[in-house]
Formats: structure tokens, sequence, C-alpha cells
């Protein structure tokens, strides 16, 4: 039975492409402007076509300190990838059986994802400042801070970025058949011959998943860093900073690369995953399709 | 590590033996519920470090007493009293935390609403007009990969548009519509209203999206054969069934919108205020008791919304 597309398809077709160009459109715009000629302004038409504003910004006579906050963000960007992949996994597989507590961290996860960044923030550097304060009176006077990109900040951003790690395990397990590993078992292995050598390569591409939102929602966090990050700033905060006061490209130029450096990741990992989701067809079961 | 490097040098022959040498690393296993407390613990002493204590403190803090400069750990209900400073000396009028209060939930309607209808549609659209797998897919990621990049460029991004001599400006003096540039695009409740949607209307697709395509489409069928229209089906059968993801995604948007102030503040040319804002405006004037405070006002309103929406659907059963 074969049926034209209902005219509600289109009619609904013509709204997603509308929600898309308003997604992108804005975007686009400012990837554009970002190519202003030297004379240009903050707004269209284009006064010239040049690399100008982007040279500015790497030469480090523009704005901010580019360089510096930008290998801060990265830095910080990949500790918490890899921590959120690490632990993510690793509490995933304790889900997969019932133990003690397994409620609380299930609600600590959700708790952290809807609480208000500021709040969390705001306690974060509560936490450290009384911290600082205990320190200066019983032990050391002239200690300055434990604040900081790796202690507060870390642990600001993990708070954002474990849920969704903890969600995508969540994902991964509900489609994930017991059997095969029941299997591994069957034949031998021990439990971390198991995960290493079964679930693991089963689960890679989402687990690439994982660290595809562990590295892009630290690389672009505001909120949480915005009390918790301590003296210096991240590239993000630094953005934010100047959209009161610059009057020129310059902070379209900052957007386009800190976004070159968002795509180049999102486009590295689901370049990843289409591989590892080949490869798994290519090579994977071949149960139930031959002739018995 | 170095013992799971151990096991992993072992020779696989003695895998194929089976059983018999695999007893013996049995019986030194350790026992199951510790290796869950190996597992899981991690990330529990993180939420434990960075969240929950943190929010402790944050109730704590809220009942200190504070001068200029610093913090003072004694008892006082300040941080409280200035927030509500005038509250009843003003009535009927509302105070100043009072008038935040109703405009941040005023900006929450309009942008739950709006949100509400953009994402429904549009996970309607994925889950049931796209048939192949690889299309839904693709269209999918589309939606999510500007989820993947920053918020404040997301912002700044409308600047070009909605600026005084901006698009939209300058197309609609060209076209004669106007004489004058339109002052409210831009640093406006409009134009915050305008980002959040932007910004945030992929926390209502995903949910709703995820409800959808659990839908069995038979239901759909069985109910056009029974004489359902297109507008009873979704009102008697869609929407019902996607209740748990239009919960999930309004309990995202909700919380999201009563705790900015990042967009609220660049948007809005720093010139609205919010509920988050208060909290950054006292935390800059190192009032850290009274930032506090309004943290803890903001967290009970927060939850008061979202227990109340729990109230509908069982969220832990639709993850």
């Amino acid at each position: 039975m074969k049926e034209g597309r209902p005219r509600s398809f289109y009619v609904l077709a013509i709204f997603f492409a509308a929600y898309v160009l308003f997604l992108y459109g804005p975007m686009i715009a400012i990837y554009v402007l970002s190519f202003q000629g030297p004379q240009g302004g903050l707004t269209f038409p284009m006064n010239g076509v040049s690399t100008f504003w982007l040279q500015k910004l790497f030469q480090g006579t523009g704005i901010v300190d580019l360089g510096a906050a930008f290998r801060r963000s990265l830095l910080l960007g990949l500790i918490v990838m890899a921590a959120t992949v690490v632990l993510s996994v690793a509490a995933g597989m304790a889900f997969r059986r019932k133990f003690k507590a397994q409620s609380i961290l299930f609600y600590s996860a959700i708790a952290s994802l809807i609480v208000p960044s500021i709040i969390t923030s705001l306690g974060i550097s509560l936490e450290f400042r009384i911290v600082d304060d205990l320190i200066k009176a019983h032990w050391n006077e002239n200690f300055e801070t434990s604040m900081g990109l790796l202690t507060s900040g870390l642990g600001a951003h993990l708070t954002w970025t474990l849920p969704f790690g903890l969600l995508i395990m969540f994902a991964i397990f509900n489609r994930f058949d017991p059997r095969l590993e029941e299997a591994a078992r069957d034949l031998g292995a021990t439990p971390w011959q198991a995960f290493r050598h079964v679930v693991l390569p089963i689960i890679l591409p989402s687990v690439i998943g994982i660290g595809l939102f562990g590295f892009t929602l630290s690389w672009d966090e505001l909120a949480r860093s915005s009390q918790a990050i301590g003296a210096v700033n991240t590239l993000p905060l630094d953005l934010q900073g100047l959209t009161t006061t610059v009057t020129n490209p310059d902070i379209y130029a900052l957007g386009t690369i800190i976004s070159a450096v968002s795509f180049a990741v999102i486009t590295l990992a689901l370049g990843t995953i289409h591989m590892l989701n080949k490869r798994q067809a290519a090579k994977g079961s071949d149960a139930g399709k031959g002739l018995v | 590590m170095d013992t799971s490097e151990d096991i992993l040098q072992q020779p696989s022959p003695d895998l194929v033996r089976g059983s018999e040498t695999a007893r013996p690393a049995k019986a030194a296993r350790l026992s199951p519920s510790f290796i869950s407390w190996l597992q899981a613990g991690p990330m529990m002493l993180v939420f434990l470090a960075f969240f929950l204590i943190p929010l402790v403190f944050v109730v704590i803090v809220s009942f200190w007493d504070y001068n200029e400069y610093q913090l003072l750990p004694t008892f006082s209900g300040r941080g409280y009293t200035d927030t509500f400073e005038g509250c009843i000396a003003q009535l009927p009028d509302l105070c100043t935390i009072g008038r935040t209060y109703v405009k941040t939930l005023k900006l929450c309607v309009m942008v739950w609403a709006i949100t509400l209808f953009i994402g429904f549609w549009v996970a309607y659209f994925l889950a049931f007009h796209v048939k192949s797998k690889t299309w839904q897919m693709g269209l999918s990621l589309l939606c999510t990969i500007p989820f993947w990049t920053s918020n404040v460029i997301r912002m700044i991004a409308w600047i070009p548009l909605l600026g005084r001599n901006g698009l939209v400006n300058s197309g609609l003096i060209k076209s004669g519509l106007i004489n004058q540039p339109l002052e409210w695009l831009l640093f406006s409740e409009f134009s915050v209203v305008l980002a959040l949607v932007h910004l945030f209307t992929f926390f209502m697709v995903v949910p709703i999206f995820n409800s959808m395509v659990r839908i069995d489409k038979s239901l759909i069928e069985a109910a056009y054969d029974a004489g359902a229209t297109g507008f009873q089906t979704l009102v008697n059968v869609i929407i019902p069934l996607a209740k748990p993801g239009i919960v999930i995604g309004s309990i995202f948007v909700i919380t999201i919108v009563m705790g900015d102030f990042i967009t609220i503040g660049v948007m809005g040319g720093q010139q609205i205020a919010s509920a988050g804002k208060i909290i950054e405006t006292r935390v800059n004037a190192l009032q850290f008791p009274a930032a506090a405070a309004n943290a803890v006002i903001l967290l009970i309103i927060t939850f008061l919304i979202i227990t109340m929406m729990s109230r509908i659907v069982d969220i832990k059963k639709e993850l």
C-alpha cells in the first residue's frame, strides 16, 4: 500500500526547515561578519572582505589574551572529557545491577542537571571560600586560594557534564543485549575481559558520544564557571565580558574561532562514530543471516 | 590499572580451556556490591563534593551575617530581610523581589509556551513524517549540533540581525514599512525571549521526540480505522502518549529560564532583572549571604514547580 504524502507533511516540512534556518541563520551571519574588511562594523553590509580581525586576534594585539584563555579552555575541556567518559561508563556499568545508593546517585545527577547553574556555581564558590578561610586561620596565613581552573572549575564543569554522560549510558544499556556478556562469561572470560573485549567495543560509538558531550559542554560552559573558576577566565567568559564593551568585529572573530574548535571536535567525533558503526556492521555478528 | 593490563596479557588459550582455569580467579574476585561501589563511587564523590555539599553551604551561608568585605559566620537573617526589604511596607504594591519574580515567571511562561509549540511540531515531524531511519538520524543531528556550540556566540549572533542598523531594521526601512529603526528589537524583553527560544527549544525537542518514537504506530492506525480525524488522533492518542516527554522538556526549559542570568543579561543589555540576575548582582557586591538567601528562594520555587510537574509523570520510569 503506497500512499502519497499527506498535506500535513509539507506544512510540517516547511515548519521544520524554518526552525533549522532559525537555528543556523544567525550563527552563519557572525561567521561571515568575522571576515569584515578593516573598516567594517558590527552589522551588514560587509565593508570588504579580509582576515584582518582574525589576524588581529592571533597577533594578540586584540582585546583579550586569546592564547592563554584558549589553552586554559582546551586543557579544562580535555580533562572534563576524559573524566566524564571514565566516570560515566563506570557508573553506567554499576547501574546494570542493583546497588545501595542507586537512587541517591540517580537523583543527584538529575538534580545537578536541573538545579539552576548559578546556584551550583555560588555553592562551589562558597565552599572553596570557606575552606580557604579555614586553611588561613588554622594552617597557613599566607595561603591564597584553593579555587582554580582544575579544582573548583573542573568540579563545576563535571556537575554539568556527568548527568549527560550517565543518561547516555542508561540509553546504551537499555538497548544492550546482556546475552553477549553471558556468552563471554560462559567462554571463561573474567569480568574485565568481558568488558574490554565484548561490552566496550559494542558501546564504543556511544562512549565517543559521551566524550563529545563532555568536551563541547565544558568548552562552551559559562553559567557554572561564572562564580567558580577562580582568578582566571575561560574563553567563553572572556567572550561574555566583551559583549558589553566591544564595538568592532573582534568579537565575531573570537566567536568564529571558538566555534571552529567546536565544529572540528563535532566532526571528528561524528566521523569516528560513523566509522565504528560501519566497522561493526561489516565485521559484527552474522547471526541469523546465513542459511542453516 | 596494572592488574587489568596483566589480565589482558594472558594468552588466549587459557580462555578456551574454560571453566577450570577461570574458577580460581572467581574465588579471589571482589564481592559484587563492592564492585558497584568502585564503579559508581567516583561519580557519587564528584556530586557530593561539587553539588550536594555546595548546596548545603548555600543554605548555611544564607543565614550568616556580612559586612562590606567579608562573610561573618554568625547567625543572622539579614540575607533574607535585605532581600524582602519593603515587601510589607509597600503592600499592596509589589516590592523589588516580588516584581522580579513576577517578571521572571512571565518570561518563563512565554518561553515555555513557544518552545513547547515549536518543539512539539519539530519532534512530531521527525517522529511521524520522516520514515527513513537515516534521515531521522541526520535531521535530529542537525537539530543537536547547535547545542554543542557556544551559547554566548548564539546570542551575539542576533546583534547583526536585530541591532539598530541590523538586517531586520534596514530591510524594513528599505521596504518603506517604517521610517525609524525599531528600538525594541535588541536589548529588550523581545530579544531575551527570542534568544531563550533559540537556545533551549532543543531541550523540548529531544524528550518529546523520544516519547513519540516509542508510540506504537498501530495505535494511530487503529484510531484512524475507528474513524478518528487527524485532530482527534492527535488530541486523544498522540498527546497523551507523548506527555512524559512534554513534561520532562517543560521541566528543563522552565528551570533553565528560572535560573538564567546570562541570556537575560546579554540580550537584555544588562537592564532586565531576573531571579538569577539578583544572585549575580549580590555576588558581585560581595554580599554572599544575600546571594545565598536568593539562591535558597530560587531553589524552593524551582523545586515547587518541578514537584508540581512531576506529579503528572514518573520521571524515573521514563529514562
